[in-house]
């Protein structure tokens, strides 16, 4: 291709590389590296990022050496052990369960089912919001109608009463079942987009020399919405934390068996523990309070990067 | 205008339908007879048999919806196996609280961000406003239900300032007593709410004054020399208070759902707890209901800030 081209042009093969370098030169950054240099500009966003990350290396790579079953069973001898006590760093539960173990594995379940939901839901709710906006009419009609549906649902309690229905459920299906309900406010970011999006000249020109509908949807409009994308999926990833160990809390996430950090904090349940045994619960509530966070801090700085005029990192 | 509030109203006659046929779906597909907890387990299953007959428990499912249809438009709901009582009548008591709830959380939260975004549109881009900024965000992004947790444990158990459990103290008397005892046992729960959701309304208030601020009816205002304090007070907050008030209605829909966290966390018997309580005695005529009733005040609360929303600002009328 290249070759056939450079056959054809009277422009000579140094001077062709000479120009492309040029115009690599004066266009605008990809948006990776602009992203990238935001992080190097702010040491704050910088440090939650490598929070974030060595986090969840460590709760990832901790948990391979915890075996789970064990660290559930009940132990007497050790009731509510207070930190630092009976070789618990982190004290012990009512039933003599490492607190300190329980969190790494709590977190590591945690954070797990929060990806997942943010990978299922934000795929469909992208999909579903450029198919939407891009079609416009019958279509985006009838889809708008789902989701007003959708949105009418009481979300919390639908889930609850899905998940009494489904006898034995895991990790997998509880994440396929918060993601039948938290799809809609990306999908609606991304219609409204994708709407004023398609009325752009490009879409008409790719439209007029016959691009397919298919095409034009996610190899043009799609790259061009890429970094409102990036923001939402970072966001709604923090939100997403807050979805499962709120369920859990309540008693209606993963199994009791299964520790979660809404499991832990389900702890403070009970009024002696709230009052007396602290430690069964406030590490859990510290942890998804950063978490949480530092997700979203650095959410707030890729939205920066996205947008130009707030840009710290390049002058643009 | 009528026409788009018809054209709403017309829109949720299906929704409520399909949200109704599926509820009662649902609700049957739950595990367990409404009888499994109530009788004797001794008890014969020939006459267990008879009873769920008596019941239309055996009929197909269209007419036992047709039936159930047919009841709720009397407004009859049909008996709570766990509390033996209409849930007309169990709901009814356990609305008003969490209402009450809901209503306070709603004042108290507008109390909050509307000086909030006001002052963060004033000073917009310095130190007021990118504080004001930390904080919404702040809030924001911590899950509601920790933060009830921390809450409760620092003011009703460690400080002992609030009651932790309940809606009423046994012992208050009734008549003005009984009314502070409610008010102080909504106080905590009332203001962590409206401290954590304020986001909303500031960062909405916020942008709709900055738009204003440099609108031409504020220069006309400023030229005519009329002083900059009554140019907020009466100019700028009176147009961009309308569309903050259709928040409302989406706020209260928000606080409903939020309703299961704060009433499991104060022990406070709203309709959520009574939700919670119901999935673990399979008390299905309960649950039925409170999803209905659920879903229909969120539609009623979106069309409630829709309408509103549709008289403030023309552009997002249906054509």
């Amino acid at each position: 291709m290249e070759e056939n081209l450079n056959r054809h042009s009277k422009i000579s093969a140094a001077d062709l590389e000479r120009l492309s370098k040029e115009a690599k030169g004066e266009a605008t950054p990809s948006s990776a590296k602009i992203i990238w240099s935001e992080f190097k500009a702010d040491k704050p966003a910088m440090a939650a990022l490598i929070i974030i990350i060595v986090f969840i290396l460590f709760v990832m790579i901790a948990s391979l050496f915890i075996n789970t079953p064990k660290m559930m069973e009940t132990d007497i001898m050790n009731y509510n052990s207070a930190p630092g006590t009976n070789g618990f760093l982190l004290g012990a539960d009512t039933g003599g369960r490492s607190i300190g173990q329980q969190l790494i594995v709590g977190a590591r379940n945690s954070i797990g089912i929060a990806i997942g939901l943010t990978v299922i839901s934000s795929t469909f709710g992208i999909c579903w919001g450029l198919i939407s906006g891009y079609f416009n009419g019958y279509i985006d009609w009838g889809m708008q109608r789902v989701y007003d549906f959708m949105m009418m649902l009481p979300m919390t309690m639908m889930i609850i009463v899905l998940v009494t229905i489904i006898k034995d459920y895991n990790a997998v299906t509880l994440t396929l079942i918060f993601s039948i309900f938290y799809w809609e406010g990306t999908s609606r970011l991304i219609r409204s987009r994708t709407l004023s999006e398609s009325e752009k000249d490009y879409v008409a020109a790719a439209k007029t020399s016959g691009t397919s509908n298919f095409k034009i949807i996610f190899k043009e409009i799609m790259p061009n919405i890429s970094s409102l994308i990036i923001v939402d999926t970072t966001l709604s990833f923090a939100e997403n934390i807050g979805v499962e160990t709120g369920l859990s809390y309540l008693g209606f996430g993963l199994p009791m068996q299964t520790p979660s950090l809404g499991t832990l904090i389900a702890n403070a349940n009970d009024p002696n523990n709230i009052t007396q045994y602290w430690w069964t619960w406030l590490p859990a509530a510290l942890l998804i309070i950063i978490l949480c966070l530092s997700i979203s801090y650095v959410g707030q700085v890729v939205r920066r990067s996205a947008d130009a005029s707030q840009r710290h990192g390049i002058d643009a | 205008m009528w026409k788009t509030i018809l054209r709403r109203i017309l829109i949720m006659i299906p929704e409520v339908i399909i949200l109704s046929i599926l509820v009662f779906l649902l609700a049957k597909a739950m595990p367990g007879d409404p009888f499994t907890g109530s009788i004797n387990p001794k008890a014969d299953p020939a006459q267990l048999h008879h009873l769920m007959k008596m019941n239309g428990l055996y009929d197909p499912w269209y007419q036992q919806y047709w039936n159930w249809v047919v009841h709720l438009f009397h407004g009859n709901l049909g008996n709570s196996y766990q509390y033996q009582e209409p849930v007309t009548r169990l709901i009814g008591s356990r609305a008003v609280n969490t209402l009450w709830l809901a209503l306070f959380t709603t004042i108290l939260t507008y109390c909050f961000a509307l000086p909030m975004g006001m002052y963060a549109a004033k000073h917009e881009g310095k130190l007021p406003d990118s504080i004001i900024r930390i904080y919404t965000y702040v809030t924001y992004c911590i899950p509601f239900f920790v933060i009830l947790v921390i809450g409760v444990w620092i003011f009703g158990y460690v400080l002992g300032w609030f009651p932790t459990t309940g809606s009423i103290s046994s012992t208050a008397a009734s008549g003005l007593p009984s009314i502070g005892s409610r008010f102080y046992h909504i106080l905590l729960p009332g203001v962590l709410g409206a401290l954590f959701g304020t986001v909303n309304v500031v960062q909405y208030l916020r942008s709709e004054v900055i738009d204003a601020k440099r609108s031409d009816y504020v220069r006309t205002a400023r030229s005519k020399g009329v002083p900059e304090k009554d140019i907020y007070k009466h100019h700028i907050f009176r147009n961009s208070l309308l569309p903050i008030a259709a928040f409302a209605g989406y706020s209260i829909t928000g606080l409903l759902n939020g309703s299961l966290f704060t009433e499991t966390v104060f022990s406070y018997p709203g309709m959520g707890l009574l939700f919670i309580n119901s999935i673990s005695y399979r008390d299905y005529t309960v649950i039925t209901a409170l999803v209905l009733i659920y879903g229909i005040l969120n539609l009623l609360g979106t069309l409630l800030s829709d309408i509103i929303l549709s008289i403030v600002d023309p552009r997002i009328r249906i054509q």
